[in-house]
């Protein structure tokens, strides 16, 4: 997992609330075998005016110029405003693996739906919880400032805006550490890799027939 | 401290603590295609290698054909999550029977038949069947992708104790009552949550006497019952089992493990959180006939009237399972018709099951209402043992079809399926909505039950034949 100290980024408003994981990666993507490349899919029906299906050449399809994420000046945007409860429904990982795949590391919001929520922990993204009127003034200030953005530290819990302004949010100190780090669920038992060693070694020792093959 | 079985196994694999979750090591880590492509694609992303990669044994098995298989497979999404696997399992030098390989199965037939799953174990699969592995005193979990990935990655899970359950069963089963009976008894007795936060151990007098193929069928089902992991202590009927298969322990490492293996029971004494107690020579054989597995009654037993159910929840829920099963209240289950019959899943595609099933239908024949009736054998090994004591012949003469090994029509993701409104005496473990196919309509039953029902076309009591 890629760490996340500071993202000094481009911010894209989505201005829509409840935003759930099937508008995110509608469901249809599912049967891919891979976690990567659900990007060029993500939000496939707000962004596209055709039906998307997996396989399709996204190249070709025609996109909704009225959607946020097509506008020119929002191009290379990797942080995402969004409104409240974003990342509600089903509790598919596609989700958060369609918005890194996209290029967003950091999401900002009121709030978040619970499994979303870890899930993006989970995948290095940082979701980052503003009030309600926080939000709205970020909202104005992206919506009439081209090439407007956002500067999140994650070491001091703030989020930073061109004008001088400093929100500060809250993150609960274990998942902090990880996402500084870049440690995954993984990177986090083998931090324990002596242990696991040592266990193995002795269990070979007493059931070596677990060993065999 | 007096200890249950599942403290043995669980402590014994304990590598480290912490916040109440124990990092605990895995012995085996089985796997199919279905849930594998990501945790692969995990690892090849972080540069990341297999910890331990003679601990992993791979085949595929949901999506394979059970018609002729040298064409390869038809559907080019399922061919895809095969291929994937088999180069997968090529890149990380992993052990895998593929589609054609004689030894080729249901992971969950595969795993025992090799002696591949052991006493003592821990054994993951990214499958929630993977509770039928505890037949043999081992700690088995069903786990998810990223678990999938983080096995394979640390060679642990991370896990919480669960609570301890006893289901004790004791006395003398009646003529033609199978594990699969025992199985749904107790789930309609405790409910689909009813084990939900406990691992659950199987034992008296009733379990003791049954086979292994019988103890896999029930700890199959325990995952159905809501538990994560089901099991049964070691005895010589596990032993027996064990000797001589290709992974087993041999030579000198035989006795040292069969001592060990001796010790994989509950200590006289042990605690439990809950206790659940069945009479088996009470148990009938049962039916499902809704869209549950609890939804279960005995063959001399009707379809029940959703008016005489005071709680409003449970009627409106037996309400919508009539009305998806197609089925009136206070219908007689013996005069339930049915258009298809399958024998086969993990939960019953063994020899044992094959050869009860054979019993019933020999000499007899698929009644002509019956559209079709499959046995789908739960491994090529199987299926080769079963044409050694011409099984096959028997099926086929009586009109069943005789195809090649996989998951088949249990979840219906290859080629085999119920097509809408059609109704099926099953002897797989799920009847919800659309398992086998959209709109198809489930009973689940024992081998021998679903035989009777193919040759009388409707649902029988099988003690009667
Ligand atoms: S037979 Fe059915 S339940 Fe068993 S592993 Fe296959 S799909 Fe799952």
């Amino acid at each position: 997992m890629q760490p996340f100290v500071t993202l000094d980024g481009l911010a894209v408003p989505l201005d829509r609330a409840n935003v759930d994981t099937d508008a995110i990666i509608p469901k249809q993507f599912l049967k891919s075998i891979k976690r990567s490349g659900f990007g060029p899919n993500a939000f496939d029906e707000w962004r596209y005016l055709d039906h998307g299906e997996p396989g399709m050449d996204n190249s070709q399809r025609k996109v909704n110029p009225d959607f946020v994420l097509n506008q020119p000046r929002y191009q290379g945007a990797e942080i995402l405003l969004a409104r409240e409860n974003f990342g509600c429904g089903s509790s598919r990982e596609h989700a958060p693996w369609a918005l890194l795949d996209y290029g967003f590391r950091a999401i900002v919001a009121p709030s978040f739906a619970d499994i979303f929520f870890n899930n993006c922990f989970k995948n290095g993204i940082l979701p980052v919880v503003l009030s309600a009127e926080a939000v709205d003034r970020l909202f104005k200030a992206v919506q009439t400032t081209p090439g407007y953005k956002i500067l999140i530290d994650l070491e001091k819990q703030t989020v930073q805006t061109p004008d001088g302004q400093a929100y500060s949010f809250e993150v609960d100190a274990f998942r902090k550490h990880c996402l500084l780090n870049g440690l995954d669920d993984i990177g986090l038992t083998l931090q324990h890799v002596d242990k696991i060693k040592a266990f193995e070694t002795q269990h070979k020792q007493t059931q070596p027939w677990l060993f065999n093959q | 401290m007096a200890k249950t079985l599942y403290d043995k196994l669980f402590d014994s694999h304990v590598v480290h603590e912490e916040n109440g979750a124990a990092l605990l090591y895995i012995d085996r880590h089985l796997v199919h295609e279905v849930t594998s492509p990501q945790a692969f694609e995990g690892l090849k992303l972080s540069a990341r290698k297999v910890w331990r990669v003679s601990s992993v044994l791979a085949v595929p098995d949901h999506n394979v054909p059970t018609t002729d298989r040298s064409k390869g497979i038809a559907d080019p999404v399922s061919r895809l999550q095969v291929e994937t696997l088999d180069n997968n399992c090529a890149e990380f030098g992993i052990t895998e029977f593929r589609m054609n390989d004689a030894r080729q199965g249901i992971v969950h037939v595969i795993g025992p038949e090799q002696g591949a799953t052991l006493p003592g174990m821990t054994v993951v699969c990214g499958d929630s069947h993977t509770s039928t592995h505890g037949a043999f005193g081992a700690l088995a979990h069903g786990i998810g992708t990223s678990e999938v990935e983080h096995v394979l990655a640390t060679q642990c899970l991370v896990q919480k104790k669960s609570k301890a359950m006893l289901v004790k069963v004791e006395g003398q089963l009646g003529r033609g009552i199978t594990a699969k009976d025992i199985a749904l008894a107790v789930i309609g007795k405790i409910g689909t949550a009813g084990g939900t936060g406990y691992a659950i151990e199987f034992a008296g007098s009733a379990i003791r006497g049954l086979s292994m193929e019988g103890r896999m069928t029930l700890c199959n089902m325990a995952i159905e019952a809501g538990a994560r992991a089901g099991m049964v202590a070691v005895d010589d009927t596990t032993i027996n089992y064990v000797k001589g298969r290709p992974y087993a322990p041999k030579a000198e490492q035989w006795d040292a493990a069969v001592a060990y293996w001796r010790t994989l029971h509950s200590d006289e004494g042990a605690k439990f959180d809950a206790v659940v107690e069945l009479d088996a020579a009470a148990i009938l054989p049962q039916v499902t006939w809704g869209t549950s597995p609890e939804m279960v009654t005995g063959i001399d037993g009707k379809v029940p009237d959703p008016a005489k159910e005071s709680d409003p929840t449970k009627r409106g829920g037996i309400e919508r399972a009539l009305e998806y099963m197609g089925l009136q209240a206070n219908t007689p289950i013996e005069q339930i018709h049915i258009d298809k019959v399958f024998i086969g899943s993990c939960t019953n595609s063994r020899i044992e099951d094959l050869r009860a099933a054979a019993a019933i239908a020999k000499g007899k024949h698929v009644a002509p209402n019956v559209k079709l009736a499959m046995v789908v054998p739960g491994s090529g090994l199987v299926k080769a043992q079963a044409e050694q004591e011409g099984l096959d012949k028997v099926f086929k003469d009586a009109g069943f079809e005789w195809r090649e090994p996989g998951c088949s029509m249990c979840l219906a993701m290859n080629a085999d399926r119920l097509e809408p409104g059609e109704r099926c005496a099953s002897t797989s473990n799920r009847n919800f909505e659309g398992r086998q196919g959209q709109g198809g309509r489930t009973h689940l039953v024992s081998p021998e039950m679903a035989a009777a029902a193919a040759v009388a076309g409707h649902f029988v009591d099988v003690r009667q034949l």
